[in-house]
C-alpha cells in the first residue's frame, strides 16, 4: 500500500497527488515513471514521477483526469492509500551539458519536465522553458518551474495569459532569430511533440521527446508500448520513454493511443463515482 | 493377480461447445473413487523409473499408494517434500514427456496416470503443515515469483533461511498468473499454492522490479547473503513482417497477460479492456499459441485460426492441448508461414497473407526444416493477429548488473549443477537460465539451486569464524 500525503487540485482536472514510496524515491531520476494500480478490478496505468524528495521517501505526480482511472485516482484524498505502485519505470532521461536548452511543456507535459529542466540547470546549461495551456486555469507549474529557468515563456491559446497561441511559436521565433539552441526537449500532447520535431527537424537541432503510448506491465513483457522509432520497433517502457524526436513515427503513436475508444467510454459510463 | 486395466482411467472434461464459451476448467479432475481405481493400476515397483523422469524426484510409487489406500492428506504431504506446487504441476506438466513416459506399464500399454493422480492429491488431500515462523539464517533474496522462485523460497525458508522474494508484477505468480489461462489453471489454485509457501515464512514484496527499484548489488547491500534470479523469459519476440504494429496484433504475452492477469474477458467488471474480435489468427504451435488461440474463442471469436509453419508432428505443444484445441473448432493451418499484416487503411488489422510451406530437409532429431512453396501467396481474413513465437531473455537484469555473464541469446550463464552464476554468491535458474522450458523444469533447477545456496552459505560462515 502506498499512502497519499498530500493532494491538490493545480488546474481544472489536473490533480497533484504526493504519495509514499520510499525505494521509487531513493532511485527515480529525470524522466522515469511509474505504472500504478488503485485496487483489485483496476488497470495499471503509467504516470511520470513530476518530482522527488529521497529525504521524506516520497515522490509526486500531476495527473490529467480523463478517463476512469485517473478519475478515481483524482478522488482519493490525503491518507488514502494507492494499492500498488511499481517504479521508477523508463531510462531515465539523458542529462548533460550542451550549452542551451529549449524545454517545451504542454499541458500536464510541464509538469513531467520539471525534474528535467531542474537537472538540465544543475548541470550546467542555460534553460529556456516554454509552457503552454488551452487558457490561464490550466497553466500548471509555472512557479516552480519559472525558479529553476533561465526564462520561462508562457502561452495560452485563447491569449487569457503570456503570449496567445500554441508552445511552437516561441521557438519558431527563436529559431527564426537565429538564437543559439544547442538542443530541444518536448514533452505533451503526441500533436505538440510533433509539431515541436518537425520544426527542429528542418534546421537540425537535436530534439528528445517522452512518448506515452497505451502500457500495461512496463517492464518489457507485453510489447504493447511499441513505438517506431527510424523505422525499427522500440518498447517505450523499455527502451524510452525518451527517444529522438526527428526519428519517432508520430502518426503511429497517435494512432496505436486510440485501441480502445469505445472500451474507455463503457468504463466511464459505469462508473457512477467518477462522473461529474 | 488381478489384471491391470491396460488403460487409464479417463477423466471427465467439459464439452467442447460447452467449454469453448466459458473460462471454467477444462478438465474436471477425478473424482475420489476415479483416482483411487487409477491408483490401483500402479504395480509400486522397487525400482520405480517414473521418479526418474520427474525433474524433481516425487516419491511417486510411495504417494499413489497413499492415495489407494484413499489417504489424499498423506499422498499431498509425500509430493509436498519434494514439489510445493502440486495442484500446479498435475495441471500443466507435459507429464507425457516426463515421469509417464517412464512409467514401466507404459512399455505394454497405457502409462499411470501420474499428473492426475498429482492433481487429486492437491484437490482432495489437506495441508497440515504448520506455519512457520520466519527463520533466523541468512537472508536470501529471490528475483522473481514464477515457479522457479516460488521454489527456491519455499526449499530455503523449510530449513531455516530468510527468504524475501522480489516480484515485479502486483502478483505472484509468473507465467502462472500471467500466461497460462483460468481454463487450465485456475488462478485459485496458484493463490493456494502461493499462500502455503507463504506460511512457511517467505516473505514476498510485489511491485519491485530489479534492475530498476533496486540492482542486484543493492540487495547484496540491503543484507542479503545470496540472490537466486529467477526472472523468467518474458521478452516477447515479433516477427519483424510488415504491419506487425497495426492496431489489433498482440504479442501472446500481452493478449494473454490482459486475460488473466488483468481479467479483461470480465471486463467492464475489471478495467483491463481487450478488443474481441470475430476473426483470429494465431501464429505459433508451442502451449503459449495453443492458449491463445483457445482464448481467443472464448472471448467470442466465431474463427480462429492457428498459423504453425511446420506440421502437426513438430509442434511443440503438449498432444493433449492440441487435440483440446482441435476439438474446440480452432483451424489449425499446418505449414503455412505468414510474410505481412494486412491494413484496413484505418489502421487496423484486415488479414493475414501467408505462403504455404514443404518440409525439407531434416536434422538427427528428425525435425525438418519447413521451405516455402514458390507462388502459393494466400491470405486469411482476420481482424486480429496474436504472435506466439516465442519469448528472449528480458535485459534489465543483466544490463544493470555488468558482471554477471550471459550468453549470445542473452541467458544468464549458471552451472547446471548448482545455479551459480559468474558472480559470486548469486545464482538462477528456470527459463532465465534455459529459455523457456516447463514449470516443472523450472522448479527442479530451483531445487538444485536451494542445496547450492545452503552449502555456499554454510561455507562462508565457516570461513568467517
Ligand atoms: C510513460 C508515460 C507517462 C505518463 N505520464 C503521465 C503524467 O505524468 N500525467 C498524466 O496525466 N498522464 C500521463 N500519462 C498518460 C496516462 O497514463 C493516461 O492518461 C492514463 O493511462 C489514462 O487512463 P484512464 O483510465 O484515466 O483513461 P482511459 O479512458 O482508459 O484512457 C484515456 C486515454 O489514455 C490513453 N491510455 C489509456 N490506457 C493507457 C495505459 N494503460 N497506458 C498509457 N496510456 C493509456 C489512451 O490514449 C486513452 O485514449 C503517461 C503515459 C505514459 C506512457
Ligand atoms: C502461455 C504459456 C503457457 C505455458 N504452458 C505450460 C505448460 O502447460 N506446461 C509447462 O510445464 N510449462 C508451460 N509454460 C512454460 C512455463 O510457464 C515456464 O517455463 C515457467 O513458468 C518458467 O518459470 P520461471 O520461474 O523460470 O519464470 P516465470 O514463470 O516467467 O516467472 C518469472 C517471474 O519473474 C518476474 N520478473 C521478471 N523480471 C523481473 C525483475 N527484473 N525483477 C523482479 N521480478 C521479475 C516476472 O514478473 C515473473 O513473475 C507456458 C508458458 C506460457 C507463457
Ligand atoms: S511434478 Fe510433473 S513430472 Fe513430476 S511427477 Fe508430477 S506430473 Fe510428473
Ligand atoms: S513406474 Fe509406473 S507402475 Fe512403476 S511405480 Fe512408477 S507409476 Fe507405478
Ligand atoms: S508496457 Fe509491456 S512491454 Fe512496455
Amino acid at each position: 500500500m502506498y499512502k497519499i500525503i498530500s493532494r491538490r487540485e493545480l488546474a481544472p482536472s489536473v490533480k497533484f497527488i504526493e504519495v509514499e514510496a520510499r525505494d521509487i524515491a531513493a532511485k527515480v531520476q529525470p524522466g522515469q515513471f511509474v505504472i500504478l494500480r488503485l485496487a483489485e478490478p483496476g488497470e495499471r496505468i503509467p504516470l511520470t514521477v513530476a518530482d522527488f524528495n529521497r529525504s521524506t521517501g516520497t515522490i509526486s505526480i500531476i495527473f490529467q483526469e480523463i478517463g476512469k482511472t485517473t478519475r478515481e485516482l483524482g478522488l482519493l484524498k490525503a491518507g488514502d492509500s494507492i494499492t500498488n505502485v511499481v517504479g521508477p519505470l523508463g531510462q531515465p532521461t539523458h542529462i548533460n551539458k550542451v550549452g542551451t536548452v529549449v524545454c517545451v511543456g504542454g499541458g500536464v507535459g510541464t509538469a513531467s519536465m520539471y525534474p528535467i529542466a531542474r537537472a538540465l540547470k544543475e548541470a550546467g546549461n542555460k534553460v529556456i522553458t516554454i509552457i503552454g495551456a488551452r487558457s490561464k486555469d490550466y497553466i500548471i507549474w509555472e512557479k516552480e518551474i519559472g525558479a529553476i529557468s533561465d526564462t520561462l515563456i508562457v502561452t495560452t491559446d485563447d491569449g487569457s495569459a503570456g503570449e496567445k497561441g500554441l508552445v511552437i511559436k516561441p521557438l519558431e521565433e527563436m529559431i527564426r532569430k537565429k538564437e543559439k539552441i544547442d538542443q530541444v526537449i518536448a514533452i505533451g500532447p503526441v500533436i505538440m511533440m510533433k509539431a515541436v520535431s518537425h520544426l527542429t527537424k528542418s534546421c537540425s537541432i537535436k530534439t528528445i521527446v517522452s512518448l506515452n503510448p497505451i502500457m500495461l506491465d512496463g517492464t518489457g513483457m507485453c510489447g504493447v508500448c511499441r513505438v517506431e522509432v527510424n523505422n525499427e520497433t522500440k518498447f517505450a517502457c523499455f527502451h524510452g520513454p525518451d527517444f529522438d524526436g526527428h526519428l519517432v513515427n508520430f502518426d503511429l503513436l497517435m494512432h496505436r493511443l486510440k485501441t480502445y475508444p469505445e472500451e474507455e467510454k463503457i468504463s466511464l459510463e459505469k462508473c457512477e463515482h467518477c462522473r461529474k | 493377480m488381478t489384471q491391470i486395466n491396460p488403460k487409464q482411467t479417463p477423466m471427465s472434461k467439459q464439452e467442447p461447445q460447452v467449454r469453448a464459451k466459458n473460462f471454467n476448467e477444462v478438465g474436471l479432475g477425478y473424482t475420489k473413487e476415479e483416482a483411487i481405481a487409477e491408483a490401483k493400476r500402479c504395480l509400486k515397483c522397487k525400482k520405480a523409473l517414473c521418479v526418474s523422469g520427474c525433474p524433481v524426484n516425487i516419491d511417486i510409487p510411495v504417494f499413489i499408494a497413499a492415495i489407494m489406500e484413499g489417504d489424499f492428506d498423506k499422498a499431498l504431504q509425500v509430493i509436498k517434500a519434494k514439489n510445493s506446487l502440486p495442484g500446479v504441476c498435475g495441471r500443466v506438466c507435459p507429464q507425457e514427456d516426463q515421469c509417464e513416459k517412464k512409467c514401466i506399464l507404459g512399455v505394454k500399454n497405457e502409462p499411470v496416470s501420474i499428473g492426475r493422480l498429482e492433481r487429486a492429491a492437491a484437490d482432495f488431500g489437506k495441508d497440515n503443515a504448520p506455519v512457520s515462523v520466519k527463520g533466523d539464517k541468512e537472508k536470501v533474496a529471490v528475483v522473481g515469483a514464477g515457479p522457479a522462485g516460488l521454489t527456491i523460497a519455499g526449499d530455503l525458508a523449510r530449513i531455516g533461511y530468510q527468504v524475501t522474494v522480489f516480484e515485479a508484477l502486483h502478483k505472484p505468480g509468473g507465467v502462472l498468473v500471467y500466461g497460462i489461462p483460468e481454463f487450465r489453471l485456475p488462478k485459485a489454485i496458484v493463490d493456494q499454492e502461493v499462500e502455503s509457501i507463504k506460511k512457511l515464512g517467505v516473505e514476498l514484496r510485489v511491485d519491485q522490479l530489479i534492475g530498476r527499484t533496486f540492482i542486484i548489488d543493492d540487495l547484496k547491500k540491503e543484507g542479503y547473503k545470496a540472490v537466486f534470479i529467477a526472472s523468467g523469459a518474458g521478452f516477447p519476440k515479433f516477427m519483424n513482417i510488415p504491419g506487425e504494429n497495426l492496431n489489433g496484433v498482440y504479442s501472446a504475452n500481452e493478449f494473454l497477460t490482459r486475460v488473466n492477469l488483468m481479467k479483461a474477458y470480465l471486463f467492464p467488471g475489471y478495467d483491463t479492456p481487450i478488443k474481441k474480435a470475430r476473426k483470429v489468427a494465431v501464429i505459433g504451435g508451442g502451449n503459449v499459441a495453443m492458449d491463445s488461440a483457445r482464448t481467443a474463442l472464448r472471448l467470442g471469436a466465431e474463427k480462429v485460426f492457428n498459423v504453425y509453419r511446420r506440421s502437426r508432428k513438430e509442434m511443440p505443444a503438449r498432444v493433449e492441448e492440441v487435440e483440446n484445441a482441435i476439438e474446440e473448432g480452432i483451424q489449425m493451418e499446418f505449414l503455412v508461414n505468414p510474410i505481412r499484416i494486412l491494413d484496413d487503411g484505418q489502421g487496423w488489422v484486415k488479414g493475414l497473407e501467408c505462403l504455404r510451406m514443404e518440409l525439407g530437409a531434416c536434422d538427427e532429431s528428425g525435425r525438418c526444416r519447413p521451405v516455402p512453396i514458390k507462388g502459393s501467396e494466400f491470405i486469411l481474413d482476420v481482424e486480429q493477429v496474436i504472435i506466439a513465437i516465442g519469448t528472449a531473455a528480458n535485459p534489465l537484469i543483466s544490463a544493470t548488473t555488468p558482471d554477471l555473464k550471459i550468453n549470445k541469446w542473452g541467458y544468464i550463464e549458471a552451472e547446471e549443477a548448482t545455479g551459480q552464476t559468474s558472480k559470486v554468491g548469486v545464482f538462477a535458474g528456470g527459463d532465465i537460465v534455459t529459455g523457456s522450458a516447463t514449470v516443472i523444469s523450472a522448479m527442479g533447477a530451483a531445487r538444485k539451486s536451494a542445496e547450492a545456496i545452503a552449502e555456499y552459505l554454510e561455507k562462508s560462515k565457516n570461513e568467517k569464524q
